[in-house]
């Protein structure tokens, strides 16, 4: 028993490369570290380091950039999909993505995020749903959830006088441009290993030039939802699961 | 007889979130009772029953396992 096991020859998981070693600002338990990880490692796994570009968004995520040791610019709050459409278009043989929250891609970047998925560019579109806008503290976002609290709907969102909660990504399905479109998460092993598999999957077939390829991971904000990030993780799945179904909703014929 | 598996955990990193906890299917984490130099309990091995699945490793959001299993 007293065998030492910590060798070379015996690893089996380590931090990927394609993360830098820089100690990530998220807070504890948050769903975006996760998500980074699950990116970088199917980067990784298919040889795509050198050739990828990224883009990060504004929100938690704005420092992505930092982390993924990728080529990596920044956009204009919500504009990501736009300027993910010119490093495409200019550099076609390059692999590009954008990483977005909710707020970012579904509130002031809907008309990017619809006219790039419609337009079918062929990007990766990495969509962190957590139902509020984590980094300004907490408000409501067009994805909170019926009667769900947040900062600027304390007494939970009142679909009556604040709008129904947007699923832009059964909306960005109908469109013609988009390709392969699925809702993960990453709060469980199980789950982070999917949600690896569906980004390779979206990753490989951008070299198709098929159209957008589009993947939500439904995410926790521990801070946001004040609560301990296992708790969150637990009314993820009693809540954002029923209303947000995990699994894929457009996948090619 | 199950593998048998260890863990290398960077402390420093750790935020003490305990998601790697609930994600172990042999309890073999645990939080401390020191903190790190940011404030964080961290998390550490209480027994051995680890055996490499790397489950922990691969729900921590911040990257702080690294899992070994025999061969
Ligand atoms: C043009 C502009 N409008 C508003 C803001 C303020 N702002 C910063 S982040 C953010 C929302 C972030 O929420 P989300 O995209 O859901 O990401 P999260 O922080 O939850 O990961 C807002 C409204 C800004 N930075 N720029
Ligand atoms: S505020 Fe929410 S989304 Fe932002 S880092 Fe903290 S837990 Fe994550
Ligand atoms: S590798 Fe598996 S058994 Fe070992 S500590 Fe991690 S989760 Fe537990
Ligand atoms: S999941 Fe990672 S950061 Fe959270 S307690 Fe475990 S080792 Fe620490």
């Amino acid at each position: 028993m007293a065998e030492n096991l910590i060798k070379p020859e015996n690893l089996v998981y380590e931090k990927t490369k394609v993360l830098t070693d820089r100690v990530m600002h998220y807070c504890p338990g948050c769903g975006h570290g996760t998500a980074h990880r699950m990116l970088a490692e199917a980067i990784d796994e298919l040889g795509l380091q050198g050739e990828t570009i990224g883009v990060a968004p504004v929100g938690c995520s704005v420092l992505a950039y930092y982390y993924f040791d990728v080529d990596m610019t920044e956009a204009a709050h919500g504009r990501a999909p736009a300027v993910a459409t010119g490093i495409k278009r200019v550099f076609p043989e390059k692999t590009v993505f954008t990483y977005q929250g909710d707020g970012d891609l579904a509130a002031i970047g809907t008309a990017e995020t619809i006219h790039a998925c419609n337009r079918g560019e062929n990007i990766l579109i990495v969509f962190i749903n957590n139902g509020i806008y984590g980094m300004t503290g907490g408000q409501m976002a067009p994805t909170t959830l019926p009667g769900m609290k947040s900062s600027t709907s304390p007494r939970g969102r009142d679909v009556a006088t604040m709008g129904n909660p947007l699923k832009i990504t059964e909306l960005i399905a109908q469109l013609p441009g988009t390709y392969f479109v699925t809702r993960q998460s990453v709060h469980t092993p199980g789950n982070a290993r999917k949600t690896k598999r569906a980004l390779k999957k979206a990753l490989e077939y951008q070299k198709l030039n098929k159209g957008t390829c589009f993947v939500e991971i439904v995410a926790n904000c521990p801070s946001g939802w004040k609560m301990t990030p296992v708790q969150s993780n637990k009314w993820m799945e009693e809540n954002m699961f029923p209303f947000y179904p995990l699994g894929d909703i457009k996948v090619p014929e | 007889m199950a593998k048998k598996g260890d863990v290398v955990i960077n402390i420093e990193k750790c935020k003490g979130c305990e998601v790697c906890l609930a994600a172990c299917p042999h309890e073999v984490l645990a939080l401390s009772n020191e903190v790190n130099s940011k404030g964080y309990h961290y998390t550490v091995k209480v027994n051995s029953g680890c055996t490499g699945c790397a489950n922990c490793a691969v729900v921590c959001p911040d990257a702080v396992i690294t899992v070994y299993r025999e061969k």
